[in-house]
């Protein structure tokens, strides 16, 4: 069995977390785009459960100085939010109607 | 029935009686010709934002701006002395672009102690003088102490870098800004350098995206199904209303009341909002920024929800009651495509959560900003079918007809001058 990503404490979500560590902003949402509603929503209802509990896990750290499994369990908090707006928004991965627009980012804080 | 009273005129629009209360044309945006006349009469005469004097943090930071409108590349550059050094990118060799990186219609940034080009190796220092010729015998009369590096006028205000490309500015940029733009001054933009950068090609052109960020009528509509049910529902029987719109010069501003988004009842959030504290208003927990300067919030809305500057001709400064802000600029780079530019500006965000209440802004941002854009390819396409030629404005929309009365002003203007030249 691989290393886990997550710090232990959050076992229960590391089924989740190959797919959906991803360090930056267009890595999640090119995931959001090419994941099923079934897939998402399955991963939302696990960590919205959770997001509470890796929040006050995560504030035990400075945010200049975070163990690895503590970032990871950062990026799947981002990715809960980029998951969000189809599952509680729009019934569908991408936005309606914004085939041909495009918003890309660039930069991002570090963490 | 009216929320906020109107000016005595009986509208905003009336307010301001040079902008006329007629349908308008969009011919400003469709014509190709029009804008080749944009270039010179706009691009190569207002100063410009180009960034933040953060990019460059230190001795020899430096970072590279196109500007295509005015068929120009600058580099910004941090000298010695501290101060900021525009120059036109290009060596007085043979003309190569002097910095770029493996593509050369690309920005880059980075640090460096000179500046050498790929080509022959020509070096010059930060201050744009050159410093190394290869083979220095080999050439003809050469005056090293003129061939410097071709500068550029360059002014900052308030943290923002400013450049203008005339030969000479016919104003200074605190000049140019005046008392509205410049009555931000005090605000602590350069305490707000946590910063996501969002970038998009829209296939419209750049006046018609400022006119979608600088009317809010549309907000209930087009970004109604983002709420929930009976948030929108509420939202669009409301319609929207701004409290005070200002022109000051070639520069708009709109400014709103608020929603505390933690006051509403829950059934009117997204449980995404509940659990991160935050949303499209920003993070619930306002950082504390101390006393805010005279120009903002100039209705004295309680609550208020966030002022909307629209500096001539294609940068926006919108600032949010919570403690954070965004710019916005709009690149044009044909008459019916542009390079749009959206930053956001938080306080470095202290703790991990304040953090996760960070990147809820701006994925929220980002959803806001793809539904806003969606609509501009389309309206481009239908505008340039000419089907129909002139469109209703309301009072809400005042802004949209100033950005374009000012677009048609300077263009006068400057196919006036040209004309009394030729004489």
């Amino acid at each position: 069995m691989s290393t886990p990503l997550l710090p232990i404490e959050f076992a229960d979500l590391e089924q989740f977390a190959e797919k959906w560590c991803l360090p930056s902003e267009t890595e999640r949402y090119d995931q959001r785009l090419n994941s099923t509603m079934t897939d998402m929503q399955r991963f939302y209802d696990a960590i919205a459960a959770r997001a509470e509990d890796a929040l006050t896990y995560c504030d035990k750290f400075s945010i200049d100085d975070m163990p690895e499994d503590a970032k990871h369990l950062m990026h799947l908090l981002y990715s809960m939010i980029q998951v969000s707006f189809p599952i509680e928004v729009w019934r569908q991965p991408r936005i309606p109607d914004t085939g041909s627009a495009s918003l890309t980012c660039v930069i991002e804080p570090s963490l | 029935m009216a929320r906020w009273p109107k000016p005595a005129e009986g509208s905003w629009t009336q307010h301001y009686p040079e902008l006329g209360t007629a349908p308008m044309s969009y011919e400003d945006s469709i014509s190709p010709e029009f804008f080749e006349l944009e270039r010179d009469a706009i691009f190569k005469r207002a100063w410009l934002n180009v960034g933040r004097i953060e990019q460059l943090p230190r001795t020899g930071s430096y970072f590279t701006k196109e500007i295509h409108a005015a068929h120009s590349s600058i580099i910004l550059v941090r000298d010695r002395d501290g101060s900021v050094n525009a120059f036109h990118n290009i060596c007085r060799h043979r003309g190569n672009k002097l910095v770029w990186n493996e593509f050369p219609r690309e920005e880059t940034s980075g640090t460096c102690r000179q500046f050498t080009c790929k080509y022959h190796g020509w070096r010059y220092g930060l201050d744009g003088s050159l410093t190394f010729v290869q083979q220095e015998g080999e050439f003809f009369d050469l005056d090293k102490d003129n061939l410097g590096l071709a500068r550029v006028h360059c002014e900052v205000w308030s943290g923002f870098i400013f450049v203008n490309l005339a030969a000479q500015p016919r104003q200074t940029l605190r000049e140019f800004l005046g008392p509205m733009v410049t009555g931000l001054e005090g605000y602590p933009f350069g305490e707000l350098t946590e910063r996501y950068s969002y970038r998009a090609e829209v296939g419209a052109n750049w006046k018609l995206y400022l006119d979608a960020f600088q009317e809010f009528y549309h907000a209930p509509i087009l970004h109604g199904k983002q709420t929930p049910d009976n948030f929108s529902v509420a939202a669009q029987q409301a319609g929207f209303e701004a409290p005070h719109y200002q022109l000051d010069g070639p520069h708009r501003l709109v400014s709103t009341s608020g929603v505390v988004t933690w006051e509403l009842d829950a059934a009117m959030r997204k449980p995404m909002e509940d659990i991160t504290r935050s949303g499209l208003f920003g993070p619930w927990d306002v950082p504390d920024l101390g006393p805010m300067p005279a120009g903002l919030n100039p209705a004295g809305c309680e609550p208020w929800g966030l002022d909307s500057f629209q500096l001539w001709p294609n940068f926006t400064i919108l600032i949010w009651s919570g403690g954070w802000y965004l710019t916005y600029q709009y690149w044009p780079t044909s008459h019916n495509t542009h390079i749009f530019e959206g930053n956001l500006y938080f306080t470095p965000a202290r703790t991990p959560r304040d953090r996760v209440a960070h990147e809820m802004a701006a994925v929220t941002f980002k959803e806001y900003g793809l539904q806003d854009s969606s609509t501009l390819e389309a309206t481009q396409l239908m505008l340039e079918s000419r089907a129909v030629t002139t469109f209703q404005l309301n009072d809400q929309e005042i802004l949209l007809r100033h950005l374009h009365k000012v677009a048609a002003d300077w263009v006068g203007d400057y196919q006036r001058e040209r004309t009394e030249a030729k004489r």
